[in-house]
């Protein structure tokens, strides 16, 4: 659908829009305000000053920092799994007809479709079962499971509009299966691949209700967060933390955003 | 040019070579080697591990020894009818059911001007404004609701400044809704829940907008409807699927969240908050899995409407 | 004359659906072959068949007297210019032509050399810069041609070549691809559904259906003798009579064909019809008449006088043009 050539917005419906936005983006800015207010002991409204001594506490914090430290290297290893995951099983789905395709589609939603706590709590009874310690690899286990879909998305709809004679084409021209993948399906979904894989990182680093049941002792960066957010001890280095994730995440998403616009819908309905 | 003079060439030869005249040669083998990573992660260690919960829900626990008797029964899941229990259910669904609908009315007009009426950078402008909310921290979105409900905080300054500190109290003091404070009452959590649930109904919806062809908005016009009575018998039927394709998110995730009532709102729980606490401290994970029952129930129902209505193809 | 490409029995099932049943066909070296049918006849199955896209649930294929199934599409020496290009979109113009020398491990100066000499021979010299999203349709199958043609195949595959063209530019492709397929004397096989373009290309013609060959013969051979009647009906238009009819003017009973062009009308001593309507065709003018309750179609010349509806008329032809059919299909 076009946008109306003639027609000009009634002005209930762009106050409407308007406040809509406005609801959706005012509590994060807020979030920037809080980051550099002398108040400590409140969320105290209007800050009774402004000051950045905080962002230099913060950096001095050593448990800050391995919490944001393990979740990188959570987040990294689970995109490395979910990319290699949801890239085999879009190119099984989109390049074959078989039996049973939509129960694989179904099967790489389902980690996001049921909520977290589901996962969660599956996950961790399984541990159990198996006699299997929390650890790093547990955490990585749980993201790498509801991170596939990100990348399977982005994957499938690239794959979609690769027009499948370019696979012919290849091979007609002497190129054989790897060669093929190497010279033409890569650099054709290759984007695709690079948005899929910055927001599962974006998917991972964020993620907390999984990783409160796949977490032994190690806290990642919102599990540090969460335990802020129960019981506060230390507002302002709180307040610090939200505005480095808000940035942290953002970046990965735009580049996604930027690497995907023209053509595929990013992906961004399959969180 | 130099060229082959033979119309069959020999292989590549080499290890890539043969192992790639091996699966063109059979398709299906390459099809398993392809499927059989994410299907053994997928299929095996995350299905296996939900048969595993769903399993332990026919089990019960030993009430003096507190371990879990592995012999099948339906006690749990008598347990779980409990008046006590049935409460946590229906709280719950009536608390997702209107976060749906909010979600749904707030992000109608959203959706429908980026779709309509917005174009160049406009269009990309509302498209990031919906993504950005929607992929930015979960934590982060419900600490600023901390921040902006806390009695100190933005809001009840809002209320002063405008003198209405008066109607705030007279909401407050609602049965049910009410509490002590925003931040403790479920008014704050429904609240928390549509911020941060919208995005997801935004974007499915906008979707729908989309597709809908100028060409038929012209055709009825051009049969004489006026623009609300080609809203109400053309646009909003043709959004229908992309709007239920949205409330599959907003109802599942309310349905399973037990992170926002637990910082923002009552005492009382929610069936998330009880699937955590049975699991946790009361080690009674057959009761929990249980719990978990009730949401992929309600949610394998919800899905099946949906997909009546057409909304998958809206996702 | 060598046989470039030889099917025999070859069927290609798709689970219950024949797309190509039983075909036996031999095509010569050098020659320039064309597969005619409507779609779903089969043509391009054969096609793939030959590419080595699909394999034969039945049957024998040989290129070049060697067989072919179970033979790669990536280790035959056989090239296809797709009906929607098919240029890979992430190289410019030099590097999809290259594309097939890169793969055989040719030096990059000498394959870009190679390249820009294959795009001369298309006439598009120059264009090895640009990316194939710049160019313009005809461009970009001049390139896809040039991507095949550079690896000199033994068989060059053309899928609806020209369907994604306009009339005019069709035509001047029709004309090149001529042209260029004399010069260097490679095997093209080309599938089609336009008979037009069939009979005006093509050295032979092989007319699909159902998945089998109806007939296969020189484009006048097919045109002026057609063996069934969906040949007839399916390669230029014709007025089909049944064998009652045709009993009476061949003493035969059989299905014939007459060509609208061959009827003329007749001053006296032809048979009587009945004018029921025209309609002007610029070069020609159609008439349909009535001819003891059968329907014919006629075809002027531009410039005959035209009679009006309802007019009592004679036509004639001569007994030659009626072409009784072997077939009774």
């Amino acid at each position: 659908m076009r946008s109306d050539r003639n027609a000009r917005a009634p002005l209930g419906l762009k106050i409407a829009a308007a406040g809509g936005l406005a609801f959706l983006h005012l509590p994060i800015l807020l979030i920037f305000v809080y980051a550099f207010t002398t108040e400590e002991k409140s969320y105290q409204w209007p800050p009774p000053g402004l000051t950045a001594k905080w962002l230099a506490v913060t950096w001095n914090r050593p448990d800050v920092w391995e919490a944001l430290g393990l979740s990188v290297r959570v987040a990294a290893i689970s995109t490395v799994v979910a990319m290699v995951l949801g890239t085999l099983c879009a190119a099984a789905v989109s390049r074959t007809r078989f039996f049973g395709r939509e129960t694989i589609s179904l099967l790489v939603i389902l980690p996001i479709a049921l909520p977290g706590i589901i996962t969660g709590i599956a996950l961790r009874s399984a541990f159990n079962i198996a006699d299997i310690p929390f650890s790093f690899w547990t955490i990585v286990l749980g993201h790498a499971t509801f991170c596939v879909v990100v990348v399977y998305n982005n994957a499938v709809a690239r794959f979609r509009r690769t027009s499948s004679s370019l696979i012919e084409a290849s091979m007609d021209l002497g190129a054989d299966g790897f060669q093929t993948f190497r010279h033409v399906v890569l650099p054709n979904i290759g984007t695709a691949l690079l948005a899929g894989g910055m927001l599962a990182f974006a998917l991972s680093f964020d993620e907390v209700i999984v990783t409160t049941f796949t977490a032994g002792q190690q806290a990642t960066l919102p599990i540090w967060m969460l335990e802020e957010l129960v019981r506060p001890r230390q507002r302002p280095v709180t307040n610090v933390v939200a505005m480095v994730v808000v940035l942290v995440t953002f970046l990965p998403i735009l580049a996604a955003y930027y690497l995907t616009r023209d053509g595929d819908r990013v992906a961004g309905a399959g969180k | 040019m130099t060229s082959p003079s033979h119309a069959i060439l020999p292989g590549r030869g080499g290890m890539f070579g043969t192992l790639s005249d091996a699966l063109w040669r059979n398709p299906r083998l390459l099809l398993f080697v392809m499927l059989a990573p994410p299907l053994l992660w997928l299929g095996v260690i995350y299905l296996g591990s939900l048969f595993a919960l769903l399993a332990q829900s026919f089990f019960s626990i030993d009430e003096f020894s507190g371990l879990i008797r592995y012999e099948w029964t339906l006690k749990t899941y008598a347990e779980l009818l409990r008046p006590s229990n049935l409460d946590i259910i229906a709280r719950t669904v009536i608390m997702a059911v209107s976060v749906t609908l909010a979600s749904a009315v707030i992000a109608f007009p959203i959706a429908y001007f980026a779709a309509r009426y917005a174009r160049g950078k406009w269009k990309a402008l509302f498209y990031l404004g919906a993504m950005l909310p929607l992929w930015s921290s979960y934590l982060v979105k419900i600490y600023a609701w901390k921040l902006i409900l806390a009695k100190e905080g933005i809001l009840n300054w809002i209320f002063a400044k405008l003198h209405l500190t008066a109607l705030l109290e007279a909401w407050l003091a609602l049965p049910v809704i009410g509490g002590n404070s925003l931040s403790v009452s479920y008014t704050g959590t429904f609240l928390v829940f549509v911020y941060v649930w919208l995005p997801y109904m935004i974007l499915p919806t906008q979707a729908a907008l989309e597709r809908v062809p100028e060409s038929m908005l012209e055709a009825s016009s051009d049969l004489g409807a006026s623009p609300a009575q080609t809203f109400r018998h053309v646009l909003l039927p043709l959004a229908l699927p992309g709007i239920i394709a949205g409330s599959i998110f907003t109802f599942s995730l309310t349905l399973g969240d037990y992170i926002i009532p637990q910082i923002i709102g009552s005492s009382r729980l929610f069936i998330g908050q009880a699937v955590y606490a049975h699991q946790g401290t009361a080690g009674n994970i057959p009761l929990a899995a249980a719990f978990t029952v009730v949401p992929i129930v309600i949610m394998g129902f919800y899905l099946w409407m949906a997909k009546r209505q057409g909304a998958f193809d809206a996702l | 004359m060598q046989t470039a490409v030889a099917f025999s029995k070859v069927s290609r099932h798709f689970g219950q659906v024949r797309a190509v049943d039983g075909v036996d066909l031999e095509i010569g070296e050098g020659e320039f072959f064309a597969m005619l049918g409507p779609s779903g006849s089969g043509k391009t199955t054969c096609l793939r068949l030959i590419a080595g896209f699909e394999q034969p649930t039945f049957g024998h294929i040989e290129i070049f007297g060697e067989t072919a199934e179970g033979v790669p599409p990536y280790r035959r020496n056989v090239n296809t210019v797709f009906q929607d290009y098919a240029l890979f979109p992430h190289l410019s113009v030099a590097d999809n032509v290259a594309y097939g020398p890169m793969i055989r491990g040719v030096p990059r100066a000498a394959r870009m050399k190679a390249a820009e000499e294959a795009l001369e021979l298309v006439q598009l010299p120059g264009y090895g810069a640009r990316q194939p999203g710049q160019l313009s349709g005809g461009q970009r199958q001049r390139v896809a041609l040039a991507r095949a043609l550079v690896n000199k195949p033994k068989v060059l595959l053309l899928d609806e070549p020209l369907g994604a063209l306009d009339l005019k530019l069709r035509e001047q492709m029709q004309e090149e691809l001529k042209t260029l397929q004399r010069s260097l004397g490679i095997t093209f096989v080309f599938v089609t559904h336009d008979q037009g373009e069939a009979l005006s290309m093509a050295d032979r013609v092989a007319v699909f259906n159902h998945g089998r060959i109806m007939q296969v013969g020189a484009p006048e051979e097919i045109y002026r003798a057609p063996r069934s009647r969906f040949v007839a009906d399916f390669v230029g238009s014709s007025n089909i009579l049944p064998p009652e009819a045709v009993e009476r003017f061949a003493g035969r009973k059989a299905w014939a064909s007459l060509r609208p062009e061959s009827i003329r009308l007749a001053a006296t001593g032809g048979r009587a019809a009945t004018v029921l309507g025209h309609s002007y065709l610029g070069a020609a003018t159609r008439l349909t008449v009535d001819m003891d309750g059968q329907r014919l179609t006629v075809l002027l010349p531009a410039g005959a006088d035209v009679p009006a509806n309802g007019t009592r008329i004679e036509i004639e032809w001569k007994a030659s043009d009626l072409h009784v059919m072997e077939d009774d299909t």
